[in-house]
């Protein structure tokens, strides 16, 4: 169960009343709610969302409207989709780290 | 032969253009990124979540719900496509994408209505886990019904500013601190401008004195110096109006400096742009009802001048109108000389907001030279500076040539602004002899394939 969990970016302020979808981020199960995007359950979970690519430290996003560009990821079946408007599905495996495979 | 007409952006002016068009028997196609219409100011909730107008828009949900309605009872009249991308045109064609799959699209007129975004200055931190913009942190809450941080420290100057630190509070998320680097004085010599549109200059004063009221203080002429923290935000230093630093304690940050037009379509159906000097940044040039320099393409709403949700659904009236009268059809006198009259009162709002909210951007030109200015390619002031006065770049195309500014995935958007006003700096010249950073297709990425697949369509390859 995802609960503003002490580690995570995010708190949720409502809206609990909804189905849960499990997916995973980086191997680890989690669960998220329905109309979750996935920007929201990665820093729910967390306070990263990915790394820079030029060594200054961890990201987590930054407009929420698709406009910068900050918190794309992988899917492990190799797609790359921003986390701010893409909407969590069942089963969706996260790869926050390029080039990394779950197995399993 | 019927026109096609075709919209980009489903927010106040797409959605009153597509009515208008629709009213008129023309079938608009409207583009839009997002699954449902409304836009970034009135973007609806999906669809499990429950709250009622009221607590998502405030004071605005009347506006919100006669926008949504507008839209919903069009059915059939309006070829609405949602998650829908543009990211390209060459001539009269749009370069589409949607599900992962692409699509070329023609056009006879093009209403571009594509809104607006934050516009920021860095500073020491900013790319940190915790730190949002104003209009994300809104998002956050009115999307997702989450608060970006346990304490989120709001900064900025901004119209943005007291609404969302108001939004929060509001929802029962911790607010550690509301920074606003404009002075007291500004605010009070805008009154007049402001309370000239009577409703919604009030509001702003209802959020100040709301926060007010529950001890939580609005202080102006802070400036933020530094955001803290290793992997995440643990506070900011702020400078007060007294001079004295001061650390506030928080794990998350909300800034922004005012709003900045999207108008990369624009850019690459070639209309002219000028530059804004009210609040210094290239808009795109238009002769007022919508009519941009290149034939047959049109602006309105915010992505052509920043003047608010309000203006924003009377300009995508009016360019759908001008539209109209371009193609021969009969207008409605009355209604258009009404338009333009009420657009005209909020220009003068307008005017107060830039002085109530100026934009510092004396924090840009001095942000010191380890600052990270562009985000996406890690690219310091420093760098930027060097490409300036040792490489000879003369303008922020060719700064951008030589260290990567503003050539990363957002191209520009992000830090193109704070950007221009460090080369500006550097050259010692207007800001305006800094140039207007050239976008390029695709306008936001898409994957290779998509290329492909458009390039075999198209006569002319991307």
């Amino acid at each position: 169960m995802t609960t503003p969990a002490e580690g995570g970016q995010l708190r949720r302020l409502g809206e609990w009343d909804r189905p849960s979808i499990r997916i995973s981020i980086d191997g680890a199960d989690c669960d998220a709610l329905e109309g979750d995007v996935l920007l929201s359950a990665l820093l729910l979970a967390g306070r990263r969302v990915r790394d820079s690519e030029f060594g200054d430290g961890p990201r987590a996003g930054f407009c929420w409207m698709g406009a910068c560009q900050d918190c794309w990821v992988w899917l492990s079946d190799g797609r790359r989709v921003r986390a701010c408007t893409t909407p969590v599905e069942p089963k969706m495996a996260v790869l926050t780290r390029a080039g990394e495979t779950v197995v399993g | 032969m019927v026109e096609r007409v075709v919209i980009v952006g489903a927010g106040p002016a797409g959605v009153r253009a597509a009515q208008t068009l629709a009213a008129a028997g023309l079938r608009p196609t409207l583009l839009d990124e997002a699954p449902a219409t409304g836009g970034q100011i009135y973007r609806r909730q999906p669809a499990p979540f429950r709250r009622p107008y009221k607590t998502l828009y405030g004071f605005d949900a009347a506006k919100a719900r006669q926008v949504h309605t507008a839209f919903d009872g069009l059915d059939g009249a309006v070829d609405h496509r949602a998650r829908t991308l543009v990211w390209s045109l060459e001539g009269q064609r749009l370069c589409l994408m949607h599900e992962g799959g692409t699509e070329n699209l023609s056009f006879d007129r093009l209403i571009l209505a594509t809104g607006a975004m934050d516009r920021v200055i860095p500073l020491p931190g900013w790319t940190l886990p915790g730190v949002y913009t104003l209009g994300g942190a809104q998002v956050a809450l009115k999307h997702q019904a989450c608060a970006i941080g346990e304490r989120t420290c709001f900064v900025g100057s901004s119209p943005l500013l007291p609404y969302v630190a108001y939004q929060y509070a509001r929802a029962g998320a911790g607010v550690a601190g509301i920074i606003d680097t404009t002075p007291r004085a500004d605010k009070l010599r805008a009154l007049p401008d402001l309370l000239a549109a009577a409703g919604t200059g009030a509001k702003g004063l209802y959020y100040m004195g709301w926060l007010a009221s529950r001890g939580l203080r609005y202080r102006h002429a802070g400036i933020p110096i530094r955001i803290e923290g290793e992997s995440h935000v643990t506070g900011v230093v702020v400078r007060m109006a007294g001079g004295r630093e001061r650390h506030i304690a928080c794990d998350a940050v909300a800034i922004g400096y005012g709003l900045k037009c999207e108008h990369q379509l624009a850019d690459l159906a070639g209309c002219d742009f000028r530059f804004d000097s009210s609040n210094r940044q290239w808009v795109v040039a238009q002769d007022g009802v919508g009519r941009t320099s290149v034939a047959g393409i049109y602006v309105a709403g915010d992505g052509a001048v920043i003047r608010g949700a309000d203006a924003a659904e009377l300009a995508g009236e009016r360019a759908a109108l001008t539209v109209l009268e371009d193609i021969g059809r009969p207008v409605d006198r009355a209604r258009v000389q009404k338009i333009d009259r009420r657009i005209a009162g909020i220009d003068r709002f307008r005017r107060g907001l830039e002085t109530a909210f100026a934009y510092p951007h004396h924090l840009a030109r001095d942000m010191a030279d380890h600052v990270i200015l562009c985000r996406c390619e890690a690219v310091t002031a420093g760098e930027v500076r060097h490409a300036v006065t040792q490489l000879g770049a003369h303008d922020i195309n060719r700064a951008k040539a030589f260290c990567r500014v503003g050539m990363g995935r957002c191209q520009g958007r992000v830090c193109g602004p704070a950007a221009a006003e460090v080369i500006a700096g550097a050259l010692q010249r207007p800001i305006e002899a800094a140039g207007r950073l050239r976008g390029q297709a695709p306008i936001k990425p898409v994957p290779i394939s998509a290329l492909a697949d458009a390039a075999a369509d198209l006569t002319v390859a991307a």
